[in-house]
């Protein structure tokens, strides 16, 4: 006897879609993402209703009789929700692509995988880039601030529209764990196994000031135009780019730069969009190549990202601190917890040091939770979740493998 | 699975909830969730061995007996395991009264200083002992608080915890036949497995 399946693909039936057009900013060809709408909206921790809410996401895999093996993957700053299939904008393929998919640990053979774009997005969902209802212009600066716990809300409606009940896993790194964390503490009844990954229960001072310089490089564009930028045809892509490129050295580690890059040099001045000739070449025509990865990670970011949802998403981070909502005792978030929770830090991370998920850990602990706690040991720094670890890929193979005994799914 | 983790599970009643410190590759939590439907977990501090038990899908977590156990909430588990760790420890006693206020039992292995040849080698080159069990130099030995079984006896009296069972075991971690005479197991027994409760 095969259990009955019911597929759930992009075009299937039981999923009402709605389609958001976004543009690609340097082209200007319509992308349309698959969305649900909310015309009820959602009401965001600020107090503020926000309707409709779009929520754009993708699915991948095959949602079981049961309903019971759905897992959602959250995704970092400046992710989206193409976790396992070739990006809409840029061309490459999905960005958790080595970990998401048919065979791999996160085995789409096996499990219904569902990834959305955070509210604030702009990759489909609600963001400062939508429309705001009654005015036909993009919401832009006026965007309500939302939090994380807010963005969770979102996907939670996503994930009971689609008659999910119960997820088998919520999984995610960085800002993408921070979720995690809020979905654990949120709707314990509702998730069965928590991955948090290379992440906090706070944004550090430390990380609030980076976030900090990268939107003061925004504003300090000239094209920024006091966040109305589009109005004139504009995008503060300098700014972006600055923003983008001093985050990205927070998401290496020195070694990994110096094994990447080293002194090396190259003769390819100023061919990156935003700098001249003159600003690119070093004093002998050369630059180094450091310089010019960096150059290159801003300007291909600016292609994919608003600059207004940059500031939404960093200012969720920052407000981010599950402790403050339970008067300061980080325990009492997961108070009663029956989840399962695999928490995951890299060794050479800086951005989210092991420390600060060895204090999830704890907090766990104290809550009596059932927590494996894994440092994998790699000079890779924060971005490591995202590339080639085979001890990470190992880990969360087995851990979902073990929850999936516990919960049944054979 | 070794034969002394093989007594330990003898000493688990099905359905419980244990904690494994030092639980090394899990299979001793690995045992104890298959066939005695126990909510077993582990604590590891050797990386490799966390990253190898979450790997198989056991609940392991990175950590240490001295410094992790201060954060579970007491009696969070019916059974606390501390498998041939208690001479490494950095602060012994303080992690037995952990042990048992996180858990209602404990059951603690140990290697016998007391073991003859250990007293022999001690009396007759005058230097520091080295047997399989006892197999590095003083200089680099992780086993910084060896004790014997009287000693641990003695320890147990001043603390007040009850002994609910005690027996000796060899290197292979079989069962010795010295549980009658305290004396006695503590000059041939090689290892000794106790259970704790709070008196």
């Amino acid at each position: 006897m095969t259990p009955r399946k019911v597929t759930m693909r992009p075009s299937c039936a039981m999923v009402r879609a709605e389609h958001d057009t976004s543009m690609d900013q340097t082209s200007s060809t319509p992308i349309t993402h698959q969305t649900e709408s909310f015309a009820e909206g959602i009401e965001l921790d600020c107090g503020t209703v926000l309707a409709p809410l779009e929520v754009a996401y993708r699915t991948y895999g095959t949602l079981n009789a049961a309903r019971s093996n759905a897992v959602l993957i959250c995704h970092a700053l400046t992710g989206d929700q193409y976790v396992a299939e070739q990006h809409p904008v840029t061309g490459k393929p999905g960005w958790w692509g080595r970990l998401v998919g048919p065979g791999l640990p996160v085995d789409t053979d096996r499990f219904f995988v569902i990834c959305c774009n955070v509210l604030g997005g702009c990759m489909g969902s609600t963001g400062p880039r939508s429309i705001r209802a009654g005015t036909g212009a993009p919401w832009g600066t006026d965007f309500p601030p939302v939090t994380l716990r807010d963005m969770v809300r979102a996907q939670s409606m996503l994930v009971s529209r689609l008659g999910i009940e119960r997820l088998f896993a919520v999984v995610g790194g960085s800002m993408g764990g921070m979720q995690v964390l809020s979905w654990a503490a949120t709707f314990p009844e509702r998730v069965f196994a928590a991955v948090p990954i290379a992440t906090a229960s706070f944004h550090s001072a430390q990380n609030i000031a980076f976030n900090e310089v990268s939107r003061q490089a925004i504003f300090a564009d000239p094209d920024w135009k006091g966040g109305r930028y589009w109005e004139e045809g504009r995008i503060p892509a300098r700014g972006l780019a600055v923003a983008r490129m001093m985050a990205h050295i927070t998401y290496l580690s020195e070694e990994a730069l110096t094994r990447k890059f080293g002194r090396k040099l190259r003769r390819e001045p100023g061919a990156v969009q935003g700098t001249g000739p003159a600003e690119g070449a070093g004093l002998f025509g050369e630059m180094f190549e450091v310089e010019s990865y960096l150059r290159h990670q801003g300007s291909s970011f600016v292609r994919r990202f608003d600059a207004n949802s940059y500031l939404t998403v960093t200012r969720a981070m920052d407000y981010f601190d599950l402790a403050a909502d339970h008067d300061g005792d980080l325990a009492a978030a997961f108070a009663g917890t029956r989840t399962r929770f695999c928490v995951v830090s890299f060794s050479s991370d800086w951005l989210f040091p092991t420390g600060q998920s060895r204090m999830v850990a704890r907090a766990l602990n104290r809550a009596a939770a059932n927590v494996s706690f894994v440092e994998i040991d790699t000079d890779k720094g924060h971005d490591a979740f995202l590339l080639d670890e085979p001890d990470f890929d190992r880990t969360i193979r087995g851990f979902l493998q073990g929850c999936a005994e516990h919960a049944g799914l054979g | 699975m070794r034969l002394d983790q093989k007594l330990i599970a003898e000493m688990i009643e099905p359905g419980t909830r244990v904690l494994d410190i030092g639980s090394g590759d899990g299979s001793l939590i690995d045992y104890l969730f298959r066939t005695r439907n126990c909510d077993a977990r582990g604590i590891e501090l050797d990386m490799g061995e966390v990253t190898r038990s979450v790997a198989h899908g056991l609940p392991v977590m990175h950590g240490d007996a001295d410094s992790d156990l201060a954060h579970y909430p007491d009696g969070a588990f019916d059974y606390v395991v501390l498998q041939r760790t208690l001479q490494a420890v950095e602060k012994p006693r303080e992690v037995l009264r952990q042990m048992l206020r996180i858990g209602s039992s404990a059951i603690v292995s140990f290697p016998n200083f007391g073991h003859w040849q250990l007293r022999a080698q001690l009396l007759f080159r005058g230097r520091m002992p080295m047997t399989e069990t006892w197999g590095r130099p003083w200089y680099e030995t992780p086993n910084i608080h060896p004790c014997t079984i009287r000693d641990f006896f003695a320890l147990c009296a001043e603390e007040g915890y009850a002994i609910r069972q005690w027996l000796a075991i060899d290197e292979k971690g079989d069962r010795a036949p010295w549980r009658r005479s305290m004396q006695l197991a503590n000059l041939f027994g090689e290892q000794a497995l106790f259970l704790l409760t709070k008196a």
